[in-house]
């Protein structure tokens, strides 16, 4: 199935989950300083491994940097 | 007055603590992390400057980012202040607010909903309908607002945790252009007033802080500088300096001298001429 993973369609295994995309995304995914939306909508971090991911939903995945 | 330890040498008086949403901090001077060159000298600029919060945005996660910002703030135990920098509507700021309450497991926010990119100056209906929005949600809201008092006051009515001012726009450096105007959000303001943007140098933030402002922040100002580290501890002496000019009271002005030594008893010398005869 295909994903928009922060503006790029992106192809994932049926059934994949938030957590395996950040998994896939990052190579320590320590989980702080990093949070996720799903078509607007913020998965807290509590449900990363139990929210899939369907068919042309649409990913933020982001990231501390500088700033301010 | 000036405290005097048991070796008499005089102490420098203490400035207060300043105190947001029930919180107290030491520094007054928040520090923003953006502009640095590096990491490193991001990390020399928080100790030089003594701060303790410090500014932090959120992009998109970069795959090849060097580097973690999270290890260096972590490292020098500073409090993370998200802000929604980047955001022109209040959906946006909102969504990205929480997005750093789940990344950042708080829920302060530097909240900024900016009106065009080549000001930076905030959209103030969307600035009030974003604080609004995430008052509700239970955030302590920090908004980066216009040297508006009517907007400010908008602010606090709301339910802002402290009200933050510009001085003059973002990474511009010239100081605070509206002294009348931020000295009007301080006299009405009942929570704490940061002056917030514009500052370039460190008589900007001592002025700041001398009009009633309970703390600075900054970024460029210090990323900017020729040695980051030395202006930062540059900013920390100003604003120190600023806020004890303020609870000191500051000398009424007055346009002809007044002189400072005693008129009376001065000595008369009779007519130098007189004295010469020989």
């Amino acid at each position: 199935m295909k994903v928009i993973v922060n503006g790029r369609e992106r192809e994932l295994a049926e059934g994949a989950t938030v957590a395996g995309l950040i998994e896939q995304l990052r190579e320590s995914p320590d989980g702080r300083g990093v949070a996720v939306a799903v078509d607007a909508e913020v998965v807290p971090r509590s449900r990363w491994d139990s929210t899939p991911l369907t068919e042309g939903q649409r990913v933020e995945l982001v990231a501390a940097i500088q700033g301010g | 007055m000036v405290d005097v330890n048991a070796e008499g040498a005089a102490r420098e008086p203490a400035t207060g603590t300043l105190e947001i949403a029930g919180r107290r901090w030491g520094s007054r001077l928040i520090l923003g992390s953006g502009g640095f060159e590096s990491l490193e000298l991001l990390g020399e600029a928080i100790v030089a400057a003594g701060s303790e919060i410090v500014t932090v945005a959120l992009r998109r996660v970069d795959p090849g980012a060097q580097g973690s910002i999270m290890s260096v703030l972590d490292s020098h135990g500073c409090f993370l202040l998200p802000n929604t920098a980047g955001c022109y509507t209040a959906h946006d700021a909102v969504l990205t607010a929480r997005l750093a309450r789940e990344a950042f497991e708080t829920n302060w926010v530097k909240l900024e909903v900016i009106g065009d990119d080549r000001t930076l100056y905030p959209d103030a209906p969307e600035l009030l309908e974003a604080a609004e929005t995430l008052v509700g949600e239970g955030f302590v809201v920090l908004p980066y607002a216009n040297d508006d008092p009517i907007l400010n006051r908008r602010l606090e009515e709301v339910g802002c945790a402290a009200v933050m001012p510009l001085g003059a726009p973002i990474g511009s450096g010239m100081g605070i252009r509206n002294p009348y105007n931020l000295a009007i959000v301080v006299e009405q303001a009942g929570v704490p007033v940061i002056c917030d943007a514009g500052v370039g140098t460190a008589s900007d933030a001592a002025i700041a802080m001398e009009l009633g402002c309970d703390g600075v922040l900054m970024a460029s100002a210090i990323a900017r500088a020729q040695d980051p580290a030395k202006m930062a501890s540059a900013m920390r002496s100003a604003v120190q300096a600023g806020r004890l000019a303020h609870e000191a009271g500051r000398m009424p002005r007055r346009t002809y001298a007044r002189a400072s030594t005693p008129t009376s008893g001065v000595p008369e010398f009779g007519n130098p001429a007189s004295d010469r005869s020989s």
